[in-house]
């Protein structure tokens, strides 16, 4: 066991202190001191994106970082991302086109979807394949979220 | 009784059935407020990690523990021995694949590991990192054994025996012969022998086996919150080997993060999970990481078949003989057995075609690896990759399409009932029509012509078929003959609240492909409700009525049926009280969005949520001689049909990059007949998903391992899953042909996909390759072996 470490952060707008192990990566640290279960663990070594986390704007790995890292910086999980109605045109073309199953890669799913909108607004669809492709789904072959993903562009280019 | 009580679900007004209607369960996965097995948290919850044997074959001499017992955050350290005073032993053996030997398997390993990744020893501790940090301390002494790790040669005379009580490593053999084989062989005009691999792979659910045991010693009752498919079966396991009676074990399911069949199987580590709940009285939660999966989960696949036909020159099959041969691992797998897969191979052979000579050896043996079981699409890639190829290289033998010979051996779907050459009976299939779609999709000729010019631009391009047939609502015929504690029928409770507002409990479960879905709009339909106003419980054997689960494509088919007929009770029920308080015949009434309405003309009468308000609350004003049921409870097997067969055709085109081995899939096309679609967009997907799935074994995906059975691909950097950027973009149709063993006509979809694509992938390979006079036969395919295929390496 070693010493706790105490850290400052903004989770999803509020002020969140804690005292955390030196080791605790940072999804662990929202899912099981936190308690904001959204964010979900699928490989622990960086590969399947399940565990994508915004710190300080850019989406993470939050099994590759530590919490200490998240030090006074910013933290945005899905459930922060979803109060804000942030993603709730994209969470809206999910839904319509069933680019869910079992929901486990979905958070980080529709983090990386906007994280690409947001710098891509009208991304082709091998554009988006390869932006998601550091994302994980077993259920869909990913067809529904390609769809969903462009729909939003479309319907954000649309309506700016 | 209403006048239109008797009605087909097919005739109710507002369907909601063939509609593509968001799922009701998606919203909150979508705002990441699902509920995972690891998402529980209870008060005084401890965390167990297993020490895992780092040998294939081992006896363990000693285990001490109390170096480990005495670390900081411990609260208990348990060996195998330990554990098997609490959880007795199980035998991975159903009676009716007879001859099946397994011997009993503990949930922990006693006094010798048999795969590396065994469980042997576990530590409770504080938090999972801790109890991860003290297994080192476990100090173990292991005498390597030889091992038995190459299937191909653990039946040889010198093989090192697995199980001391057997005289070799077979696990189990069967034989078919059906005709005479050696006869048409020699009357063929043409005949092709080839030899077919199939890697051994695995589940990969995004979310890892998970369980949180909760023993309650006031209550004697053990909850289990698990990452399951089948939690009636889990029940009955549970109760079973921790001496517990089933009502006094309640299998908690809420969302499943994919199963794909991974998790309808028995764990050592999930059994001695509980147990330790059990001795410490206290919750424990048990969430496998993604190593650990990789050494734990079921594996699939692993065949070697030899595969014979023979064919007249006007394109007739003859014959076809197989011979395959599989490894399991050291222990056939509780309850289900790992015989299935090699039993769906023999029967499967050949399905979609009417021939009169069969002859099949399928041999299961022992080996040092992970247990092997049953995985989505169980047995059918396998059969499906062998009968396609040979049929691909008959037809080319003879110089004739292959699609051609394909229709000319394909039963006419006017030809239904009918049976598969071993006696399997097929009720209602649909080649023809569904061949004949997959043509209209697919711009076959354009893709032909194509092809030419580009090959003599260097870039090899090929276009490959496959037809098959699928298992879907498997009957008692499936498990329960063979005396495994697995239930073929479903229930469905239907209880009216008193806004009008319906509470459906199912006995099937969703693991995302839409099983909630499904029953919610098989209810509305069926009862006349919008879905906006049906809530559905699934995964709970305290809440929901008893049933099998979500597996071997049974839900829509069995579950749904179930649905159908909980619904029509209930509305019946519900308009024979509105026939007393209208003081209208029943049978003048019908139920429409919500609300009673006159069934000729659609007018309003009243709204259910006042037949909810007058029941629960104002009884005194119905006639005394009557009492209103606003529950209802409906169970449902087929009973006509041990399977209901579906029938399914893929196309795939890809290219192939002779100087790199690498092949890059551009269109998948599928045309599936699961009878009456309850959802489309829902079907669609789980046919993507399944190709996609087998993509990744026809591909990718395979566990490699070295002579000592040591794992060395076991992350997932090292294993490749297909990702978005490997899949091409999926077009699916669709021919509904019912099954009428049922009103609701459905059968199942959940497996085609990865039954069809990775014998469409394989033709449309050798169809590239065709010019360069090279065959690939061994999946996965990877870059290595396209070059082995082309001489190149």
């Amino acid at each position: 066991m070693t010493n706790k470490i105490e850290i400052n952060t903004t989770v999803n707008g509020e002020t969140v202190s804690r005292m955390v192990e030196p080791r605790t990566n940072l999804v662990d640290f929202v899912r099981y001191d936190l308690e904001l279960t959204g964010s979900h663990v699928g490989c622990e070594h960086g590969v399947c994106g399940a565990c994508t986390i915004r710190l300080n704007g850019e989406i993470v790995r939050g099994c590759l970082m530590l919490a200490v890292q998240a030090d006074g910086g910013s933290v945005e999980t899905i459930e922060g991302l979803s109060e804000s109605g942030k993603i709730s045109d994209l969470q809206e073309q999910f839904l319509n086109r069933n680019a869910g199953q079992c929901g486990s890669c979905t958070p980080g799913m529709l983090l990386t979807a906007d994280a690409l909108l947001e710098s891509n607004a009208s991304p082709t669809r091998m554009e988006i394949r390869e932006f998601i492709s550091g994302n994980y789904c077993r259920c869909t072959g990913f067809e529904a979220i390609i769809d969903a993903i462009e729909k939003t562009a479309q319907t954000r280019q649309k309506g700016s | 009784m209403s006048g239109t009580e008797g009605l087909s679900i097919h005739d109710r007004p507002n369907s909601y059935i063939g509609r593509s209607i968001p799922r009701p369960n998606l919203p909150r996965l979508l705002k990441g407020r699902g509920s995972y097995a690891d998402d529980v948290k209870l008060p005084r919850m401890l965390h167990v990690a297993f020490l895992r044997s780092p040998y294939a074959h081992a006896d363990i001499v000693s285990i001490r523990t109390d170096k480990a017992k005495g670390a900081s955050g411990v609260i208990a350290v348990f060996t195998g021995k330990e554990i098997a005073e609490v959880c007795t032993p199980w035998v991975g053996v159903v009676t009716h694949l007879e001859g099946l030997r397994s011997p009993p398997q503990d949930a922990l390993a006693v006094d010798r590991v048999r795969w590396q990744g065994e469980p042997l020893a576990a530590v409770v501790a504080e938090s999972r990192a801790v109890a991860e940090d003290v297994l080192e301390l476990i100090e173990v002494e292991y005498s390597e054994l030889p091992l038995a790790v190459d299937m191909e040669s653990a039946l040889d005379s010198d093989a090192e025996v697995i199980h001391d009580e057997y005289e070799d490593n077979l696990c189990w053999e069967r034989n078919i012969d059906v005709g005479d084989v050696d006869a048409a062989f020699a009357d063929a005009d043409v005949v092709i022998e080839e030899e077919y691999r199939f890697g051994r792979h695995t589940g990969v659910t995004l979310e890892s086996r998970s369980i949180v045991a909760d023993y309650d010693a006031g209550e004697e009752m053990l909850t289990l919150y698990q990452s399951t498919q089948a939690p009636h079966m889990k029940q009955a396991l549970f109760a079973k080997h921790l001496g517990l009676e089933e009502h006094k074990i309640r299998i908690i399911c809420r969302d499943v993060g994919g199963a794909f069949g991974l998790k309808a199987h028995a764990y050592g580590d999930e059994f001695a999970t509980a147990a330790m709940s059990k001795i410490l009285k206290r919750p424990v939660k048990f969430v496998a990481d993604r190593m650990e999966s990789f050494l734990s989960d079921i594996h699939a696949r692993d065949h070697v078949v030899k595969g014979k036909i023979g064919v007249s020159k006007a394109g007739k099959i003859l014959a076809i003989q197989i011979d395959d041969l599989t490894g399991i691992g050291p222990y056939s797998v509780y309850p289900r057995s790992s015989g299935m897969e090699i039993n769906q191979v023999l029967n499967l052979t050949g399905g979609p075609y009417v021939f009169e000579n069969y002859k099949a050896r399928g041999r299961v043996v022992f080996q040092n690896k992970p247990p092997m079981c049953q995985y989505r699409a169980v047995g059918h890639p396998i059969a499906i990759s062998v009968t396609e190829s040979l049929v691909e290289l008959a037809a080319s033998a003879i110089e004739m399409e292959s699609m051609e010979m394909r229709k000319l051996n394909m039963a006419a779907d006017d030809d239904y009932p009918n049976k598969t050459v071993t006696g399997i009976p097929l009720e209602n299939l649909s080649h023809q029509a569904s061949t004949d779609k997959l043509m209209e999709m697919v711009d076959y000729a354009q893709i032909r012509e194509e092809q030419k010019k580009l090959r003599k631009e260097g870039i090899y391009r090929g276009i490959g078929f496959a037809a098959l047939i699928e298992v879907t609502n498997p009957g008692p015929a499936f498990y329960g003959v063979g005396g495994a504690p697995i239930s073929a029928q479903d229930g469905c409770s239907v209880k009216l609240d008193a806004k009008g507002n319906l509470i459906v409990g199912t006995s099937i479960t969703e693991q995302g492909q839409g099983a909630e879905a499904v029953i919610s709009q098989v209810v509305a339909t069926a009862v006349g409700i919008t879905p906006d106003k049906i809530k559905v419980i699934s995964g709970d054997t305290e809440n929901t009525p008893y049933g099998g689960g979500t597996w071997a494509s049974r839900g829509t088919g069995i579950g749904g049926e179930a649905a159908a007929k909980a619904g029509r009770v209930i509305r019946s029920n519900i308009l024979d009280v509105a026939g007393i308080l209208l003081q209208s015949e029943t049978q003048t009434l019908d139920i429409r969005n919500n609300q009673i309405v006159d069934s000729e003309d659609g007018n309003e009468r009243m709204s259910v949520a006042e037949i909810g308000r007058i029941v629960y609350y104002r009884g005194d004003t119905l006639p005394k001689d009557f009492q209103a049921e606003m529950m209802a409870v409906q169970h449902y097997f087929p009973k006509n049909y041990p399977f209901a067969f579906t029938n399914s055709v893929h196309c795939s085109h890809l290219e192939v990059d002779i100087t790199t081995g690498f092949i890059k899939l551009l269109k998948h096309w599928a045309v599936e007949d699961c009878g009456t679609v309850i959802n489309p967009q829902n079907v669609d997907d789980q046919v993507r998903g399944g190709v996609a799935q087998g993509i990744g074994g026809a591909l990718y995906e395979e566990c490699l391992y070295n002579d000592k059975g040591q794992l060395l691909n076991g992350n997932l950097a090292d294993y490749l899953v297909p990702m978005a950027v490997e899949l091409p973009e999926m077009i699916v149709g669709h021919v509904e042909s019912r099954t009428f063993d049922s009103d609701l006509g459905a059968k199942g979809a959940g497996e085609a996909g990865t039954a069809g694509s990775p014998a469409a992938i394989m033709n449309a390979i050798n169809d590239a390759l065709s010019p360069l006079g090279a065959k690939a036969t061994r999946q996965p395919f990877t870059p290595q072996r396209i070059l082995e295929a082309l001489g190149k390496v």
